[in-house]
């Protein structure tokens, strides 16, 4: 069980942003992804999760082992806590979503329409669904965003959890959660010439 | 020399600016005797008059019309199978001037059969068919034009114009269908049957090959057209990333 | 898979909207037309079929948009991109949701409306045996117009200038069996052919539709 990437470039737009990216993370271990704003981290951690293609380079991971957690969480308003959580358990084919509830002190809300909820309670509603997802690979975008000290602290458990039981992760933040993890500064890897998406852009100019 | 060197843009601009003054040129040439021929020295028709000299443009615009759309999906397969820009780009640019050739098909058609039918529209399955096909040019152009990506606009205008293409040949024999009841065999299309004399016949053929080349000439404007504001955009592109 | 029909189908009961609107719709349309052609009851019988089928296509219509564009907006899309559900099979089952809450409301509601039309009695179970073969048909294709539609801004009318197109095969055949029952003559070839339709349509248009999401997602 690993994600390895050799030589990833990625465009967004069509314009290339990020190339010659290689790194490899083991089982049991985090990534963290450094680097300023706008430089693609997004557009890499998607194209790691299969959302986008890759420009060119490749990257290596089981099948089916990656879930995606970003700024959108993908909670319905008018479902509970519950019904969300039991929607995505059912669609990932994994079953009781209580070990998730408790994991981010959801048990209380559990009944509640996640309309209803603060922004700090849907993102942990959101980190919850990691959970239910039951994949090894971890790939999360700004995940502590809305999230106060507690909560930040609940969400390290979780991952330490994670790594502990084998998964691994790759995230994307500028916080510390205290993980033992090792730091990559993506913004060297900036492309520089502007490579378009297609060689047949080339032509244009 | 295959084909698929035009795919790309330097060569095909340079074979395209060589082509294209002859299409000008011969399309004039061709539209000018065709339709001075057609409308000035053949004779009238005994039962429809002279109004029946609007087939010389209402069948050749017919026919760019529907071979416009077949251009258009084969460059929108071209694009889906091989990701040539040109291609996606020629689709783009053929768009508009199929819609024309409609617009003009079913205005003539509507002009030529007022002093038939005493009307200026008919439900005819023909005149009807064209009417659907005119939509379906105009939520292409409006998809085109809706999005801002432009690989993803081609990736989504070109699986519409897939689509499309089979709804259109479904509406066909729909609008056939619905339409066998009412006015069978009076329909306002051309037999050619029925004009064969050659008197008709040859102006007819300069009509044709006029329109054809006349599309050539514009495709092939409007695809330099469209490269260059793509060069443009890609310079500007260039200069944001620094 | 079926997770996602019942959460669908959850959220569009919850939702309010999605399944009065568009009976709703349909009945404003039905209670309009006499006023637009006038209240003599020949006129409107020989025209009911077709009014309640073009009703019942424009009350498909209004809701298409919701089927994709509010799982675009908070990121389900992009999760489900993720699962290890087919997004075949993710289109389908949401073409299926909207059939159910909007096609199949109006199949039922149809008579009811049909009567305010003075439909001939010979023309009731044409009508409605089209319309349950034709509105599945609407909402695959209306599915498909959403995918394309799904990132524009006011996508709206858009949705449906490339749809309507798409929906003229699928209205000839299902008005005309309904108007030829109405007449009592034989209806079999137009539902035959209106049931090919629909069942190419389903089977086909979710590899495009899938297709144009995968598209749109990137």
């Amino acid at each position: 069980m690993h994600l390895a990437v050799q030589d990833l470039g990625v465009a967004r737009g069509g314009i290339a942003v990020l190339e010659g990216l290689t790194f490899r993370v083991e089982a049991g271990t985090a990534l963290i992804l450094r680097g300023p704003n706008g430089i693609g981290k997004t557009t890499l951690l998607r194209a790691i999760a299969g959302l986008q293609p890759s420009l060119n380079g490749s990257i290596d991971t089981p099948e089916d082992s990656i879930a995606y957690a970003a700024h959108s969480d993908g909670i319905k308003q008018a479902l509970t806590v519950r019904e969300n959580l039991e929607f995505w358990a059912a669609v990932f084919g994994t079953g009781d979503i209580n070990g998730a509830l408790d994991a981010f002190a959801l048990q209380p809300l559990a009944l509640r329409p996640a309309g209803a909820l603060s922004a700090g309670q849907k993102r942990r509603l959101g980190l919850a669904r990691l959970l239910v997802s039951a994949r090894p690979i971890w790939v999360l975008d700004e995940p502590t965003v809305s999230l106060d000290v507690d909560a930040v602290a609940m969400f390290a458990a979780a991952i330490c959890a994670h790594l502990e039981a084998g998964g691994l992760a790759l995230i994307a933040t500028h916080i510390d959660l205290g993980l033992d993890a090792d730091i990559l500064d993506v913004a060297p890897f900036k492309a520089r010439a502007p490579i378009s998406v297609d060689d047949a852009m080339e032509g244009f100019l | 020399m295959s084909l698929w060197e035009y795919a790309n843009p330097v060569k095909f601009m340079a074979l395209s600016g060589r082509i294209l003054p002859w299409a000008v040129w011969l399309s004039g040439i061709c539209l000018v005797i065709g339709l001075v021929w057609g409308f000035f020295y053949t004779p009238d028709d005994f039962r429809q008059g002279s109004t029946v000299k609007i087939i010389y443009l209402h069948v050749p615009s017919a026919l760019m019309a529907i071979n416009v759309w077949m251009m258009m999906l084969v460059t929108s397969l071209v694009w889906i199978i091989r990701r040539h820009h040109v291609s996606a780009l020629a689709a783009k640019a053929a768009a508009p001037i199929g819609v024309v050739m409609t617009l003009i098909a079913l205005v003539t058609g509507a002009i030529w059969g007022q002093p038939m039918w005493g009307t200026w529209w008919a439900w005819d399955p023909r005149l009807t068919s064209f009417l659907i096909l005119f939509l379906f040019y105009l939520g292409y152009i409006a998809l085109w034009a809706a999005i801002e990506d432009n690989d993803t606009a081609a990736d989504l205008t070109s699986i519409l114009c897939l689509v499309g293409s089979v709804f259109a040949i479904l509406s066909r024999y729909a609008v056939n269908f619905w339409n066998q009841g009412l006015h069978q065999g009076a329909s306002l299309s051309l037999d050619k049957e029925k004009n064969v004399a050659d008197v008709f016949y040859q102006p007819l053929l300069f009509c044709i090959a006029g329109f054809v080349l006349l599309f050539v000439a514009l495709v092939l404007l409007r695809t330099r057209t469209e490269i260059r504001a793509r060069r443009t955009s890609a310079f500007l592109a260039r200069e944001r990333m620094g | 898979m079926k997770a996602l029909l019942t959460r669908d189908l959850r959220l569009a009961i919850r939702a309010g909207g999605g399944f009065g609107l568009g009976l709703a719709f349909f009945l404003i349309v039905t209670v309009l037309v006499p006023f637009g052609v006038g209240p003599q009851s020949a006129l409107l019988s020989e025209i009911a079929p077709g009014i309640l089928w073009l009703g019942a296509l424009l009350a498909c219509l209004l809701s298409l948009d919701r089927i994709l564009a509010l799982d675009w907006e908070d990121g389900t899309l992009d999760l489900l991109a993720c699962a290890p559900l087919p997004m075949e099979a993710a289109v389908s089952i949401k073409a299926l949701a909207h059939w159910l809450t909007t096609g199949l409301p109006l199949v039922i509601a149809a008579p009811l409306f049909a009567l305010l039309l003075n439909l001939p009695s010979a023309g009731y179970v044409p009508l409605v045996l089209s319309l349950l073969l034709g509105t599945p048909a609407l909402s695959v294709i209306g599915t498909f117009g959403a995918a394309l539609t799904v990132g524009i801004k006011r996508g709206g009318l858009l949705l449906s200038l490339l749809v309507l197109p798409l929906y003229v095969p699928t209205l000839i055949y299902g008005a005309e069996a309904a108007r030829r029952g109405a007449q009592g003559l034989e209806t079999s070839t137009p539902l035959f052919m209106l049931a090919g339709i629909t069942f190419g349509v389903i089977a086909l248009l979710p590899f495009a539709s899938a297709a144009v999401l995968r598209v749109n997602i990137r």
